[in-house]
């Protein structure tokens, strides 16, 4: 009786997806199957399944059965393909674990479908189906219950800021009414690189930039946007919102993580139904306008032989791809570019919620073996980025795979350089 | 056949069973689109770093050339993908046969290929559609994705390569015999068309823009 009513949700859910893109890519698609040589998880396992076509086929069932005369005619005759609790569940892992919404796809087919947004689609049936993987619900439900999805409480930052003010002796200025600028951060960044807050403090004092940290908005991952549920994701942002309202400031900062980035800056308008009273920019954005404006002044160069890896949904997703090539050009002398980068750059194979799963380590590590073989083709000593999970990622992979190659944040790179005053 | 009954049917194939088959084509592919515009789009709040319109139809246009990496990868798809897809426009297009009939029921013309030239294009053609057909066999990707629809789509596009080819040999007698089942492939084709992938051929176009549209608001190049 449940799973009945859970896979009336979830296909109830799947309808409310469609709109003419989805109908149009849908309409387009001729199984050329080039699609997955653009996916990582096919190219690193064979396995046809991760072909990216292939797993939108319950929302496809849905279109077709619902929103064609053709599709409408099958299912009266008893013809169609309907979705069932089995359907989803069966492609419950091709969704979460062997997808991390990086794009990749939606950039190679030849009838310019957007797979990757139709696969965001049918996630939000699967969690309305209850068949969302537990590692993202426990993530989800504590951002929705703590307020961050590892469970960082703001006394876990407030104990971090006091370290980094103890240890430099800098200001990092909370809950301050009218700034100019509200900086959100990623639990992981909180949590496991909390020098990106130092970074920020001292780029921002060197720029003159008035900032502040809200004590009630400060963590930007969003995991409703990874575990596809627009309800959790719209009221993460909420949050976000509120807390910048409150403070009255003009501009918000998404930090160095992937998701923050889709969840403030594109899908978040729309989840509130509301445009925002203020501007939404992301950090490698801000750092470059202050390169511009002279206000950003370095000194002497990072010398060792690195590459940038390009987070998906800042770079590919997001569209800021020429600003961290810009402030690695101030910085560091030996930059290389893997052979595939910018918007046709591979992800770390951890995004979109995959590093959140546990029950998808195992194929996470495997299609880490293509970021190898990229970075096989560079030789370098050192990897920068620009999202906190890529980071924690490609470590771990790194270490899979004993790569002694350091990553790096990229604010973090350039506050190293700052000019001391 | 004999020649009166190939008469007949060369002339049914021209008159009832033509116009059944492009009333259908027509009356389907309109539906087909209306299906899709008319769902719509949600106004999107999210304030747009670049436009919509340039970048959607600019990905029109640059979505017909492959990335390096998918060519690296597929270059057997890719290039016998495009192989196909020209020499089919060719045949359709610039045979002069065709074009004159086009002048005869639109009033529109062109000028056409010599004929040998048209002719090997369907050689061509044909052989690049069997190559794809056995890829599509072996390939562990294509062969998992393909459904029934795929195999009857690629025969009935391959039918009227066929049977054009067989006509203009005449080998097959008489000759009106071998006109008529041309046409009678081509009318299969248009009725299928609607209900089938064949759809690519007019949705790509907005596939293609809408992906584009959303690239060119968030400010990445399509």
């Amino acid at each position: 009786m449940t799973t009945q009513l859970n896979i009336a949700k979830g296909i109830n859910a799947l309808k409310e997806q469609i709109d003419a893109p989805t109908a149009a890519f849908f309409s387009s698609c001729v199984h050329c199957g080039l699609c997955a040589e653009a996916c990582l998880f096919y190219t690193e396992t064979s396995d046809p399944r991760y072909t990216p076509i292939n797993k939108v086929e319950p929302l496809k069932r849905v279109w077709e059965s619902e929103f064609t005369l053709w599709g409408k005619l099958k299912k009266v005759l008893g013809l169609h393909k309907p979705v069932t609790d089995e359907l989803l569940a069966e492609w419950e892992p091709l969704i979460y674990d062997g997808c991390t919404l990086c794009g990749r796809c939606s950039m190679v087919c030849p009838v310019g479908n957007d797979i990757s947004t139709m696969i965001r689609k049918v996630r939000e049936g699967m969690v309305a189906s209850d068949h969302a993987p537990e590692g993202l619900v426990g993530a989800s439900t504590r951002a929705v219950k703590i307020g961050s999805p590892m469970g960082v409480r703001l006394k876990a930052l407030e104990a971090q800021i006091r370290h980094i003010e103890a240890d430099t002796g800098l200001t990092i200025p909370i809950d301050v009414q009218g700034a100019d600028y509200m900086a959100l951060l990623s639990s992981m960044e909180i949590i496991n690189f909390p020098e990106y807050i130092e970074s920020l403090a001292k780029i921002f004092k060197q720029a003159g930039i008035s900032w502040t940290l809200s004590s009630e908005a400060f963590e930007a991952t969003n995991s409703g946007i990874q575990i596809g549920s627009s309800d959790i994701a719209r009221e993460l942002v909420q949050r976000v919102v509120d807390g910048a309202e409150k403070l009255q400031i003009k501009y918000v900062i998404s930090p160095e993580c992937g998701h923050a980035y889709t969840a403030i800056r594109w899908d978040g308008p729309n989840l509130i139904g509301r445009p925002y009273p203020f501007k939404v920019v992301h950090i490698l954005e801000l750092l470059d306008q202050l390169r511009q404006s002279g206000r950003l002044k370095t000194s002497g160069q990072y010398s060792k032989r690195l590459t940038f890896h390009d987070p998906c949904q800042i770079v590919r997703k997001g569209g800021v791809e020429a600003q961290p090539r810009h402030l690695l050009g101030l910085v560091a002398s030996d930059f290389v570019e893997m052979a595939d980068h910018g918007k046709m750059n591979w992800c770390c194979g951890g995004g979109g919620g995959v590093s959140a799963n546990e029950r998808a380590d195992e194929i996470r590590l495997t299609a880490f073996k293509r970021k190898k073989a990229q970075l096989d083709e560079v030789n370098v000593e050192v990897m920068v980025t620009a999202c906190a999970n890529c980071r924690l990622v490609l470590e771990e992979g790194l270490e899979e795979n004993n790569m002694d190659i350091p990553v790096i944040g990229l604010s973090e790179l350039i506050s190293d350089h700052l000019t001391e005053e | 056949m004999d020649i009166s009954n190939a008469n007949e049917f060369l002339i049914w194939t021209r008159g009832s069973g033509f116009n059944i088959a492009v009333s259908i084509f027509i009356i389907g592919v309109l539906i087909r689109i209306l299906e899709i515009v008319l769902l719509g789009r949600k106004q999107d709040l999210a304030e747009p770093r670049g436009t919509e319109w340039g970048p959607g139809f600019k990905n029109i246009l640059s979505r017909s050339l492959v990335d390096k990496g998918t060519f690296r990868r597929s270059p057997f798809v890719v290039v016998v993908g495009y192989i196909w897809h020209i020499g089919f426009f060719v045949c359709l297009l610039l045979f002069v046969p065709h074009i004159e009939l086009l002048h005869a029921t639109l009033g529109i013309k062109w000028p056409g290929l010599p004929n040998p030239l048209v002719d090997s294009a369907a050689a061509v053609t044909m052989f690049a559609m069997l190559a794809l057909l056995i890829h599509r066999l072996m390939h562990p990707v294509m062969k998992f994705l393909s459904t029934y629809e795929d195999y009857l789509v690629w025969l009935l596009t391959f039918l009227p390569l066929l049977t054009g080819y067989i006509a203009y040999h005449r080998m097959i007698n008489p000759y009106p015999a071998a006109l008529g089942l041309h046409l009678l492939s081509v009318e299969l084709l248009l009725v299928v068309f609607p209900f089938t992938k064949l759809m690519h051929a007019f949705t790509l176009f907005l596939a293609r823009w809408y992906t584009g549209a959303m690239m060119g608001r968030k400010g990445i190049e399509s």
